[in-house]
């Protein structure tokens, strides 16, 4: 089967690989890059694990195949946390106890540094409407939204 | 799962992606946002020796207005379309049905083409399209053909595109003054719709001249309530709350609407909703 080369930004460093064209981005990042901050719980689309940012908007990682990032720029947990850009809404998942497992929590970030992007502030409930692609199996929604409507506010506050 | 192997080529023009639809006879699939397509290679429901990207069309992307009718390219992705001043203005209903579908990482990728040819019969768009009078416009190695959504779903997961064609965009002729209301009623925000209905009235002041209720989720394809134009023609929209009317159109849209039960939901069930859901329309249409 055809292999095909691709590059990408990921997470700031231009690279060039080669890739099966059945091959999702998910597993591009954590098989060939060892990035594996990323996670899959169902590879179906459904649980939102896998999310990344693919040319800045959040993506499920398990629905978008490696080459199709081809050109594209790509950013995971991995960049976010290098960034230090979302160190308080990282702390305040800390502080919340708004992770348990931790399974969900890199796809729950990711989702979370979109609506902070996209929204000076939201209700509880337009977080939990943002957030209702993102599966915690432990339950911990509450702790996730305190944490979230938290750096909100602070974000908010900092701002004044 | 993983998908099986398969290749894969992004082409930059209909033109192109028409002839590898030809070369390959029956064995390529079209990827336009991949958000339904690459579940089903993931699960290994689908297996295209070819995989032709649209993503590089740039023909098959957009949202335009000319004379009086709305083009929405088949590439546009959904978050295009809730972000999109023009339909915010012109066609509200898309707007409100856009939060319904799925989440916001699908919503970045899935597209309006995309959602319309898989012919998911608990899809919005598809109940929008029939809804709202909307136009595919086909393409294919025969030339290019116009069809009314309401002569496109066919069944479950079957559309009018023939093997060889392309859906390059639905276009949306505006009406004067318009009403509608979309509400769907899922299990979870974001989930399959257990059923839906999209309502579009059209008035000469608070006359009501021409209507159409599309239910989906009840049946292979979205259905439209015939009945229901015979009900409220010719009527003032503030008749619409009257409780006897209401009473009329419930019985009317569950006989009407033949439902179908799906893995989680029983046919009686959808057909109880299905006249909740309509008194729930018409109230909110007549306020």
């Amino acid at each position: 089967m055809q292999t095909t080369s691709i590059t990408m930004t990921l997470n700031g460093q231009k690279i060039q690989a080669e890739v099966e064209p059945r091959q999702h981005l998910v597993d591009f990042l954590r098989e060939d890059q060892e990035l594996t901050g990323s996670h899959l719980g169902c590879e179906q689309g459904a649980c939102g694990a896998c999310t990344v940012k693919l040319d800045g908007k959040i993506v499920r990682g398990c629905l978008v195949l490696a080459v199709q990032a081809n050109g594209s720029t790509v950013e995971t947990i991995e960049g976010i946390t290098a960034s230090g850009e979302y160190k308080d809404l990282q702390e305040a998942f800390l502080k919340f106890n708004a992770l348990q497992c931790g399974f969900c929590t890199s796809g729950m970030l990711m989702a979370a540094v979109e609506l902070i992007q996209t929204y000076k502030t939201a209700t509880r409930e337009e977080i939990r409407e943002w957030i209702s692609g993102n599966y915690c199996r432990c339950t911990g929604y509450h702790a996730i939204v305190d944490a979230i409507s938290y750096v909100m506010e602070q974000r908010q506050q900092a701002n004044k | 799962m993983k998908a099986a192997a398969f290749n894969y080529e992004k082409v930059n023009t209909i033109q192109e992606a028409l002839r590898l639809l030809e070369l390959h006879n029956g064995n390529a699939k079209l990827i336009a946002g991949g958000q339904s397509l690459l579940p089903s290679l993931n699960m290994r429901l689908s297996n295209p020796e070819i995989l032709v990207d649209l993503q590089g069309v740039s023909e098959l992307k957009g949202i335009s207005e000319a004379n009086g009718v709305i083009r929405i390219g088949a590439m546009t992705t959904h978050t295009e379309i809730q972000n999109s001043e023009l339909i915010q203005n012109k066609l509200p209903l898309l707007s409100k049905a856009v939060p319904h579908i799925a989440h916001r990482a699908i919503r970045n990728l899935g597209t309006w083409g995309g959602s319309c040819v898989y012919g998911d019969p608990a899809a919005e768009w598809p109940a929008c399209a029939v809804a709202l009078d909307g136009v595919m416009v086909l393409t294919g190695p025969k030339g290019t053909r116009k069809v009314a959504a309401k002569d496109f779903f066919l069944d479950l997961y079957t559309t009018a595109l023939e093997e060889n064609e392309i859906l390059v965009a639905t276009e949306f002729t505006l009406k004067a003054s318009e009403k509608n209301y979309f509400e769907e009623l899922s299990r979870r925000h974001g989930d399959y719709a257990v059923t839906g209905l999209v309502s579009q009235i059209e008035l000469k002041e608070s006359l009501i001249t021409d209507c159409r209720f599309v239910f989906f989720s009840v049946a292979s394809t979205p259905l439209i309530a015939m009945g229901m134009k015979d009900l409220i023609l010719n009527k003032n929209l503030s008749d619409l709350a009257n409780p006897a009317l209401i009473e009329q159109a419930q019985n009317i849209v569950r006989v009407e609407i033949k439902t179908l039960p799906d893995l989680t939901n029983s046919a009686q069930m959808k057909t109880h909703l299905v006249g909740v859901l309509i008194s729930r329309a018409l109230h909110n249409l007549a306020k």
